[in-house]
């Protein structure tokens, strides 16, 4: 029995290690090609047919770069930095649902990693930390730009976190649950019987402001003042060579991943494929559908991440901090009275 | 049996593991071939002028200090919203009042100037120039002949 656990739980672990993984290595070379369409250029192109095998190439190359660790920094906070930040980055993946509990030889299947029930208190604790990753390399490096880089990433992180946990709590108001799945489940009733009741419909306001603080706290353009590359060189990840660096802009991709299967499960229903329970399909058809719309939420998701990136400028610090404190955080709070309202007398 | 924080937990060690495992592959196989001037920190090709572990703005201090505040009422607001429904206008008083405080202190913070981020105000250049139009032409006009 127990034996039996273990190992359903370590094939999914599996799976969604690989998974991310091959995802994010797809992602770079989707960001690559996506920004030279937009510059009207080709993009990678060599290796591989359509460059496909780009990523490997680079992480190959990573493998075999000499590291750097400059004779002033501290070397174990130098390491222990990029450990941080790409940990943090894959394992908010844990507690996002990816599919419906799926009926197999008489047992349940959760189609997620652990059902935890505070899902949202986890994924809000986990982004927290990823502020540690990239102030510790910062700080850690003893560079002017990895310093500066590091003191605006963990005032920005911490000042879009403030937004993000309260545009949440519209979504907790509704479900009465902190669990992602339960969450879920809720999201696939209907308005009126037409309209999917997903949370995106129920709170535009609270998604616009959880997305804003998402690229925020990804630090994905138009917030990535921590390496603003016209003055700050790199930024936290100056001093970072070879695989280290490898491990910053693995977890900057995670971190994108994760980021929208976040907002898909919160705001857009997460698995949940409108009228398909409407149809007598068989229930394998049916999961696998629930499975297909999520992957297609997030990559949409993820192709809007990027559009955003290479359409729009970057911020000026000022502007970044009075955004986050002056605009979300009133809109936000807003947020939670007019739900409150609704629920109420509705 | 195996809770649902165990699965997370065997997550997160897979995770630290295949990083960890990256790290090692690549201390293997890459080259190591430091000296001196590969090793001095990067200051864009300058001596290092001094540390970088100095004093900073305090603004960072004082944002840090606000979020704390915030972050914990935010938490407060938390099994609130999971009992809500249940509760119904007692709760939403409640809240109201909750917030009520919680949003003036934001006022006091943000009448104090404590959101403020310091600007830096560009001065126009005050030169005025000594040579009018009418010389100018001249000028043009005497060089041209």
């Amino acid at each position: 029995m127990s034996v039996e656990f273990i190992v359903e739980a370590l094939v999914k672990i599996g799976l969604v290690l690989v998974i991310n993984l091959t995802t994010v290595a797809y992602l770079v070379l989707a960001e690559r090609k996506i920004s030279a369409f937009i510059q009207n250029r080709l993009g990678p192109n060599r290796v591989g047919p359509w460059g496909l095998f780009q990523s490997f190439a680079d992480i190959g190359k990573l493998f075999f770069k000499e590291d750097i660790v400059p004779s002033a920094a501290n070397k174990f906070v130098h390491t222990l930095a990029p450990l941080i930040s790409i940990t943090v980055a894959m394992s908010t993946f844990a507690v996002v649902p990816f599919g419906n509990t799926f009926a197999f030889n008489g047992h349940d299947y959760k189609l997620m990693i652990g059902d935890v029930n505070i899902g949202i208190l986890f994924i809000l604790a986990m982004t927290s930390l990823g502020v540690y990753g990239i102030t510790l390399s910062g700080w850690a490096s003893n560079n002017k730009y990895s310093l500066l880089g590091g003191l605006r990433a963990s005032a920005q992180m911490i000042s879009y976190e403030l937004s993000m946990g309260l545009s949440v709590i519209g979504v907790v108001m509704i479900a009465g649950s902190l669990q992602l799945d339960k969450i879920v489940i809720k999201q696939g009733e209907y308005l009126w019987g037409v309209i999917p009741a997903w949370n995106i419909v129920l709170q535009p306001i609270g998604f616009i402001t959880f997305l804003i603080a998402s690229f925020a706290e990804t630090n994905r353009l138009p917030f990535d003042l921590p390496e603003a590359e016209p003055e700050l060189v790199g930024g936290y990840h100056t001093e970072y060579s070879g695989m280290k660096f490898g491990l910053f802009f693995l977890a900057e991709y995670a971190n994108m991943i994760t980021a929208s299967a976040v907002i898909v499960t919160l705001y857009l229903g997460g698995w949940q494929f409108p009228f398909v329970e409407r149809f007598a399909l068989p229930a394998l058809a049916v999961t696998l559908l629930q499975m297909g719309a999520f992957a297609v939420k997030v990559a949409l998701l993820l192709f809007f991440f990027m559009v955003v990136r290479w359409t729009i400028p970057r911020f000026r610090y000022d502007q970044l901090m009075s955004l986050g404190w002056k605009v979300m955080i009133p809109l936000a709070l807003g947020n939670i009275i007019v739900t409150g309202f609704f629920l109420l007398f509705h | 049996m195996l809770t649902d924080f165990g699965r997370i937990l065997i997550f997160f060690i897979l995770g630290a593991l295949f990083t960890g495992a990256g790290l090692v592959t690549a201390w293997i196989i890459r080259p190591s071939r430091p000296y001196a001037e590969k090793l001095s920190t990067y200051e864009c090709g300058e001596e290092p002028v001094g540390e970088s572990w100095v004093k900073f703005n305090i603004r960072f201090y004082v944002i840090a200090l606000i979020f704390l505040l915030f972050e914990v009422e935010v938490v407060f607001l938390f099994p609130w919203a999971m009992v809500f429904k249940s509760y119904g206008v007692f709760a939403f008083v409640e809240m109201l009042v909750f917030l009520g405080i919680l949003v003036v202190g934001y006022a006091y913070v943000w009448v104090k100037g404590d959101l403020e981020w310091d600007k830096p105000v560009p001065k126009t250049s005050q030169y005025v120039d000594k040579v009018g139009v009418v010389q100018y032409e001249a000028l043009k006009e005497n060089i041209t002949a």
